[in-house]
């Protein structure tokens, strides 16, 4: 018998793989065909066997770049084999079950080719394949066709045709695949709008005019692939800081984009896992040590020691750069706190006076697709934001989630991102963002439509956030009224905890792992806002086990805002403020909070009036910060001051090994017997007699990172051994920490246990929707 | 004050305390109702329990705002108020000195409005059943022909006003309740509107919607009018009137004024080309000195209301669920 079939599943669809099939076969002598169907792809050939294993084996060597083989099985067929050759079968309509795979940073030969003045698409900014370029950002329908792109308006030239016809080709079947003579165009347009000549400024192309003026210290806005950039050169101190004041963006660091590697390790310590992620298909940006040998203007990343850079993504980029010696910043095209552009028309309002030029093109934005971001974290690559390259990928749930319903999860409110699970897997969207914000959350209810569409889901089940303000708790509860689908109600560091197993394929009949969630808020089981949490729990459920000792926050929202009130509120309630007074009358911070109107926050935090109570440990981090005279008096965006603090910790020595008390209380009044709570106190009076006895800023906030990771390891261990569990799940915001997160995971080593944390998803609220998602499937699945 | 079979001769001592007050010819009448012929037109009646800690609060009490509370829902549908009806339930031990001032300052809070309480009715509970007082009032009023007001007529393009600046009543109160020491600077607006709106419908008969932004604030009511009409609303933050006092006091506890009720302000709605004059007629009256054009209603799937921030950013100004809880994560 010499036929089989050979069934792929996986990401096998879109991404030039029936050609791989096509030219493997070939080259074997095999004959057979082809074709795309609902399940991934199925292949039959015929030929000897020793050729066919070959065939087999080949076939995951030579998978193309965006393809991902999930599994191949081989099957024997009884069939008569074909007269000869080998064909593609034209897939049948309606049975085809593509997805869309993320877009995708130019690959080698598209690059080559931008490059080569004897190609026919030298200089052309759209260039593209089946191995590279935009899916994401340009769909707007299943199936993946040209028709359902973006690309519907530009009818393909002769010459594009044929390749998009031949399967001997890169771009046999590549969507938008186009050149200059059939393709999208870009131009260059000034301040007012008027349209600028390339020749006046000696330069080639519409590109080569803003790389040139760029050069000059001009702010230029740039559309891209998922959204708009504002650039501008990152070594220009002027430019920079200009940026900052119209973008009121005072304080976020910018991201960098670079030529090659060469010039990011001028700026910044580059390790082999570092360069590896930049230079990855997804072209993500990755967080660096800012310690090379030249330096960005410091007004790119203020009270940093990390900068994020980005290689060049997509041909407008590789043009842009191509002449740059030096990194330019290429932030998000908005003013602060909106999301970025991604409409001509909308860019021309909304970035009125943000840029000085702008370079625009004719391929419409269909979904914004943000840039990712990755950090190197106890050794390995973990997203903190994943968007462009990464979303909407599955990812394979672990064995026992097979079975479960299709469930569509909202996510929280800031980070958001939503998540359908189906067919063992889960689907994240990319990065939407702040729901606050009257845009994203039009562009959320628009991303569930179409995410339901691109995937055929049909939800059998909603899962929710508690938190009654949420914007999508609200949109999936007037949803599920709506479409009559059930909701389950996920506690939120439930979800993360149970997000981070997932993330790290633990199995559905696992059993209960100690789950550390250190966080910013949360809504809390008992109404109160959670964060810093020790929960025994699995996928279906949770018991709380051990917490952060509550605190007040008096202003509510206001306090997150002003740390100064959540470290009066620490103070006071964990040392008492006249004390406090008492023995440390001279210093700085006791005399600068004397001078705040502070019998009002008493009079809020004894009557609870706007004075919500929590546990949270980026609370914690913002009352240490703010002692410190980090963001004190107000911060500028979300985590801004727990960020600043570890940022003031690495510039401590390394000799000084000291690490702040914290103590735990076993079964605190009120509490269940075996519960512990951690309590602040010893910390905050050795941390102000440091203080007072002249210790720097950087070592007092090195002591605090390593206490609370002695502390929380340790009560990590007391619990497991309570409750004869060994393996540790972390997640929640605070662990984009790298100081708190490396120690901690080394002490909980160090004491016996595994440690679980994330990599493909986000440990803030990015991650939140995955873990409601298995949640709410583990309850009902029973 | 006495409760049960003791309390009869309070229930008389009571009844005399309103009558010395409230005196008028249809309250003089002794019946359980009162009765008189209404004048011709379209009729409306509205009615609202208020409850409120302190009873005594800088600029008002709970005698006033129960009449001015209602005479405004009333006069909210563009209507001249006739009549007011008031019930009373008193906690068992009530001052009755106490009882005497809030009776005189309803009773000069309905002269005043011309506004007669035409009947009433009072209770005493057990002590620990009641709040010290509270009060029920209804209101009766006449609209005028051509007068067609009503939360469902916002339509894209109309101009959203305020009558004057937000947040003093709440800011006034808690001021009181949590003992925060803004009380000399910071008065409640409350105050009885239909004479303003007899100002405004003069010169604009057309108003699409009038509401006055009480409990939940210009949030809750603007929300409220989007959804009733099917619409969105885009605001500017900047044009939002609010006195430094109240802006100081809710950064410094943490609120957004745009939530903080309000007793004696409205909301009008009208059409884009009468807004100008709308704006001149309102500010023409005392009561609407401060008015203020702050938005305008945009088609809306989603029925947004949506501010752009003082930063160019579009914030979304939600319901709210219950007490505020911070959402940062
Ligand atoms: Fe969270
Ligand atoms: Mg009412
Ligand atoms: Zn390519
Ligand atoms: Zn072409």
């Amino acid at each position: 018998m010499n036929g089989e079939r050979i069934r792929v599943r996986g990401l096998v669809q879109g991404v030039g793989f029936r050609p791989t099939v096509w030219r493997l076969a070939q080259d074997l002598g095999l004959t057979g065909e082809v074709r795309n169907d609902g399940e991934g792809v199925l292949i039959r050939i015929w030929g000897p066997p020793p050729e066919r294993d070959r065939f087999c084996a080949e076939l995951l060597v030579q998978c193309p770049p965006l393809a991902r083989i999930d599994a191949l099985e081989r099957q024997p067929c009884d069939e008569p084999p074909p007269a000869a050759g080998f064909r593609i079968v034209a897939s049948v309509a309606g049975s085809v079950h593509t997805g869309i795979v993320p877009d995708a940073a130019t690959c080698p030969a598209c690059r080559r080719e931008l490059f080569d003045p004897a190609d026919r698409r030298y200089r052309y900014p759209f260039i593209n394949c089946t191995h590279c370029g935009p899916r994401l950002s340009i769909v707007a329908a299943i199936p993946y066709d040209r028709a359902n792109t973006s690309m519907a308006v530009f009818a393909m030239c002769a010459a594009c045709q044929r390749e998009y016809e031949d399967p001997g080709d890169r771009r046999f079947h590549a969507q938008p695949n186009a050149c200059a003579i059939c393709g999208p165009r870009v131009w260059i347009s000034e301040r007012g709008g008027q349209a600028l000549d390339p020749a006046v400024l000696g330069a080639v192309d519409a590109i080569a005019a803003a790389s040139h003026l760029l050069g000059q210290g001009a702010i230029v806005a740039i559309k891209g692939i998922g959204g708009f950039h504002l650039a501008c050169d990152a070594t220009d101190a002027r430019a920079v800081a200009e940026l900052r004041r119209r973008k009121a963006r005072f304080a976020k660091p910018f991201a960098l984009m670079a030529r090659d590697l060469d010039v990011i390790r001028r700026f910044a310590r580059l390790d082999a896992i570092e360069a590896e992620q930049l230079a990855s298909v997804a072209a993500p940006i990755l967080l660096l040590a800012a310690d090379g040998a030249e330096r960005v203007a410091d007004e790119v990343a203020p009270g940093q020691t990390t900068i994020g850079f980005m290689l060049p993504y997509s041909p407008i980029h590789h043009l842009l750069l191509d002449a740059w010696e030096r990194p330019l910043v290429m932030t998000s095209g908005n003013r602060s706190d909106e999301p970025q552009c991604t409409d001509n028309d909308e860019a021309a309002e909304r970035l009125h006076g943000l840029a000085d030029y702008w370079l625009w093109h004719d391929r419409a934005i269909v979904n914004r697709v943000d840039d990712s971001v990755v950090r190197i974290l106890d050794g390995a690559p973990r997203l903190l934001r994943r968007a462009r390259g990464y979303a909407p990928a599955p990812l394979n749930l672990p064995p026992g989630f097979a079975a479960g319903p299709p469930i569509l999860a909202f996510g929280g409110e800031l980070k958001n991102t939503i998540c359908l699970l189906q067919d063992g897997q889960a689907v994240l969207s990319q990065h939407l963002g702040d729901l606050e914000d009257a845009r994203t959350a039009r562009e959320y209810e628009r991303t569930i439509d179409l995410y339901l569409e691109l995937f055929r889901h049909q939800p059998a089940w909603f899962a929710l956030d508690h938190h009654p303000g949420y914007r999508s708790t609200l949109v999936g509860i007037e949803r599920a009224a709506r479409a009559e689908v059930p909701i389950r109600r996920i506690q939120h560091h439930h979800a993360h905890i149970a997000a981070v197993l997932a993330d790290n394929g633990w199995p559905l009949a696992g059993g209960r792992v100690l789950g550390i969630a250190l966080d910013g808020l949360g809504y809390g089981a008992d109404g109160t806002l959670w964060g810093g949490e020790l929960l025994l729990a699995d996928y279906a459920g949770y018991e709380r086990v051990g917490w952060l000792a509550p605190t007040p926050l008096p202003g509510g929202g206001k306090a997150i805002l002003e740390p100064w009130r959540t470290a009066y509120a620490h103070l006071a309630t964990h040392l008492g403020w006249e004390r406090v007074r008492a023995a440390y009358p001279d210093l700085e911070v006791v005399q600068w909070l004397a001078d705040r109107p502070l019998e009002i926050l008493d009079r809020q935090m004894a009557t609870g009036f706007n004075a919500p109570v929590t546990s949270a440990c980026g609370r914690l981090f913002d009352a240490v910060a703010a002692v410190l005279g980090i963001g004190r008096g107000g911060i500028q965006y979300e985590g801004q001051a727990a960020i600043e603090l570890e940022a003031l910790a690495c510039r401590a020595g390394d000799d000084d090994t000291s690490a702040y008390p914290f103590a735990w209380r076993e079964a605190v009044e009120g509490a269940p017997s075996d519960t512990i709570e951690l309590d602040p106190t010893p910390m905050w009076q050795a941390l102000l007699a440091d203080l007072a006895a002249g210790r720097s800023a950087p070592e007092v906030a090195v002591r605090f990172h390593r206490g609370l990771a002695e502390a929380v390891a340790n009560g990590a261990a007391r619990l497991a051994a309570r409750h004869h569990c060994s393996t540790t799940a972390l997640s929640g915001g605070v662990f984009q920490n790298r100081l708190l997160f490396e120690d901690l995971a080394l002490r909980l080593r160090g004491l016996g246990l595994v440690v679980l944390a994330h990599r493909q998803v986000p440990t803030n609220d990015g991650g939140l929707s995955l873990g409601q998602a298995v949640v709410a499937a583990a309850q009902v699945i029973g | 004050m006495g409760h049960g079979a003791g309390g009869r001769a309070m229930a008389q001592l009571i009844d005399e305390l309103f009558q010395r007050h409230l005196d008028n010819p249809l309250l003089r009448q002794h019946n359980d109702q009162a009765l008189f012929t209404p004048p011709p037109g379209r009729l409306v009646i509205s009615t609202d329990g208020h409850v409120i800690t302190p009873l005594f609060f800088p600029g008002g009490d709970i005698g006033s705002l129960a009449v001015h509370g209602t005479i405004n829902d009333v006069a909210m549908a563009g209507a001249r108020p006739l009549y007011l009806a008031a019930g009373f339930v008193l906690e068992e031990g009530f001052p009755l000195a106490d009882l005497d001032r809030l009776v005189a300052s309803m009773a000069a809070a309905s002269r005043s409005a011309g506004v007669p309480i035409v009947t009433g009715d009072t209770k005493v509970v057990e002590r620990g059943k009641g709040d010290g007082c509270f009060i029920t009032t209804t209101g009766l009023g006449v609209v005028p022909d051509g007068v067609a007001i009503s939360g469902d007529q916002a339509r894209p393009g109309d101009a959203v006003l305020v009558s004057g600046s937000l947040g003093d009543h709440g800011v006034a109160i808690l001021s009181q309740r949590e003992g925060l020491g803004f009380a000399t600077e910071i008065r409640s607006d409350s105050a009885a509107l239909h004479d303003l709106v007899a100002a405004m419908v003069a010169a604009v008969p057309g108003i699409h919607c009038l509401r006055d932004p009480t409990r939940g604030g210009l949030a809750t009511t603007l929300n409220e009018l989007a959804r009733q009409s099917g619409v969105g609303m885009r605001l500017r933050e900047a044009a939002i009137p609010i006195q430094p006092a109240v802006a100081a006091a809710c950064e410094l506890l943490g609120l957004d004024p745009l939530y903080v009720a309000n007793e004696g302000k409205l909301v009008a709605i009208c059409a884009a080309d009468d807004a100008d004059i709308l704006l001149a007629a309102m500010r023409a009256h005392p009561l609407g000195a401060q008015a203020a054009r702050i938005g305008e209603v945009v088609a809306d799937p989603h029925r947004f209301v949506q501010m752009e921030t003082r930063f160019g950013g579009q914030r979304i100004v939600d319901w709210l669920a219950g007490e505020p809880l911070p959402r940062i994560c």
